[in-house]
């Protein structure tokens, strides 16, 4: 459907062939947030996956730490069109985490500290493809990235990646979260641009 | 998101464009089945080439309501690629894609709408300032009771976009006090020296964290992170807060 338009060439003929769609290459690491940037101290924090018998699996800070912790290097998209490719990160595989977890439930709702929630299936976070994230470049993640940790689910727009995340709470049905409830599409594939519903 | 505007691409035809600023251009487009939009939404602009590349970037609308004229007001960035393209190259006739409305987050509905009498406070560092123009200017039109302010950080006083709006606004009957922060160059005889904001100043410019005023922040992603951190160690509720930042690119 894509018109010429008058005048314009535009740059970055190299097209990269692990850039998606309407994405473009950055170098810096731009910040999506709706709000204000909570202050967690890790002290204080803990990740705790809650199923739907109420069993709670939760893991404060140096129970997390003691888990087996992976490297992970892998391209990131944001819905605002923006990718990094080949970004480094240390953390926790979604695999691990739900090890001991028995849960019929197909869909999960991640719970942030400040509020936002976000939803994601429970095969989207499974078999590799997603962790519990502290380290980004080699440095403790910022708060402003989500630190001390967020979820790395890297295959989908990065808003599925919650940022200050403190757990998981498994759901029957694949309800919207913050995000979604104010447009971003309900899963979010970057290579199908499934960026608002 | 009942009521809501639902996002499509849509063809625009690029009614006029102005220089806004010494660095900033206002588009104005006609964009056909545009479904109007809320106060502070965006939409995403794509441009193509003539070999078929195309580029994908978001922007912020200085104008709400029905109809089909939407006002962009662009910054060009140094570096960019589709910014000096929009500021410099677009005219009068050109066409665009556009993606939108987008965006349930942040915006302003009047009072009359939401039932929701607190204060508000925008605040805007340069070009940030786009999105809560949008809101002051639909708090005008409505002629809406709810306390507006706006405190505004630039660089220079050429730098203020919507220069010949913001009387008008502030002497409309909806009430709207306008505060401005000059950090590299101020207006002669101005009573502080250029600087950048300071927490003292938003302090003394911003309605008081008792009053529970909604907040709204753009610019930066380090002018947001700074004004909104003041701001929820001045005693506002960070669900009161909300931000929007514009990346790098």
């Amino acid at each position: 459907m894509s018109f010429i338009t008058r005048g314009f060439t535009g740059r970055g003929r190299e097209r990269d062939d692990r850039l998606p769609p309407g994405q473009t290459l950055v170098g810096d690491f731009p910040v999506l947030s709706a709000g204000p940037t909570p202050d967690i101290d890790t002290a204080d924090w803990a990740f705790t996956i809650r199923t739907e018998s109420g069993t709670e699996h939760s893991w404060n800070w140096d129970e997390f730490m003691a888990l087996p912790i992976e490297d992970v290097t892998t391209d990131i998209h944001c819905v605002t069109h923006w990718s990094k490719l080949g970004t480094g990160w240390r953390g926790v595989s979604l695999d691990t985490l739900f090890a001991d977890v028995d849960t019929e439930l197909e869909y999960t709702m991640a719970h942030s500290y400040g509020g936002y929630t976000t939803n994601v299936p429970l095969d989207d976070l499974l078999d590799g493809k997603a962790w519990v994230a502290f380290e980004y470049d080699g440095e403790p993640l910022d708060p402003e990235h989500g630190g001390p940790a967020r979820l790395l689910v890297p295959h989908l727009y990065f808003w599925k990646s919650a940022k200050w995340v403190r757990g998981l709470e498994m759901m029957a049905d694949d309800e919207p979260g913050f995000w979604e409830q104010n447009g971003y599409h309900l899963r979010g594939d970057p290579w199908k641009e499934e960026r608002y519903w | 998101m009942s009521g809501m505007p639902r996002p499509g691409w849509h063809v625009a035809t690029v009614a006029a464009t102005r220089r806004e600023t010494p660095n900033a251009t206002r588009i104005e487009l006609d964009v056909d089945g545009w479904p109007g939009n809320e106060a502070g939404q965006h939409l995403d602009v794509r441009l193509t080439a003539p070999d078929g590349y195309t580029a994908t970037r978001s922007y912020s609308i200085a104008s709400s309501g029905e109809g089909s004229r939407v006002v962009l007001a662009v910054d060009k960035l140094p570096d960019g690629e589709v910014s000096p393209y929009l500021v410099d190259e677009l005219r009068a006739g050109d066409r665009l894609e556009v993606h939108g409305p987008l965006g349930a987050f942040f915006i302003w509905r009047p009072a009359a709408v939401t039932d929701d009498a607190r204060p508000v406070q925008l605040i805007a560092g340069g070009s940030g300032v786009v999105p809560l123009f949008a809101m002051a200017h639909a708090h005008a039109a409505a002629a809406d009771p709810t306390p507006f302010r706006l405190l505004y950080s630039v660089r220079t006083p050429d730098d203020v976009y919507f220069a010949s709006e913001w009387a008008a606004l502030a002497a409309a009957s909806a009430p709207l006090r306008l505060d401005l922060v000059y950090t590299r160059r101020t207006p002669d005889g101005w009573s502080a020296p250029p600087g950048r904001i300071t927490r003292d100043a938003l302090e003394a410019a911003a309605v008081p964290a008792a009053e529970r005023p909604r907040v709204f922040v753009c610019g930066s992603t380090g002018f947001v992170e700074r004004v909104a951190d003041w701001l929820v160690e001045l005693g506002h509720e960070p669900r009161d807060i909300r931000t929007e930042r514009y990346g790098g690119t």
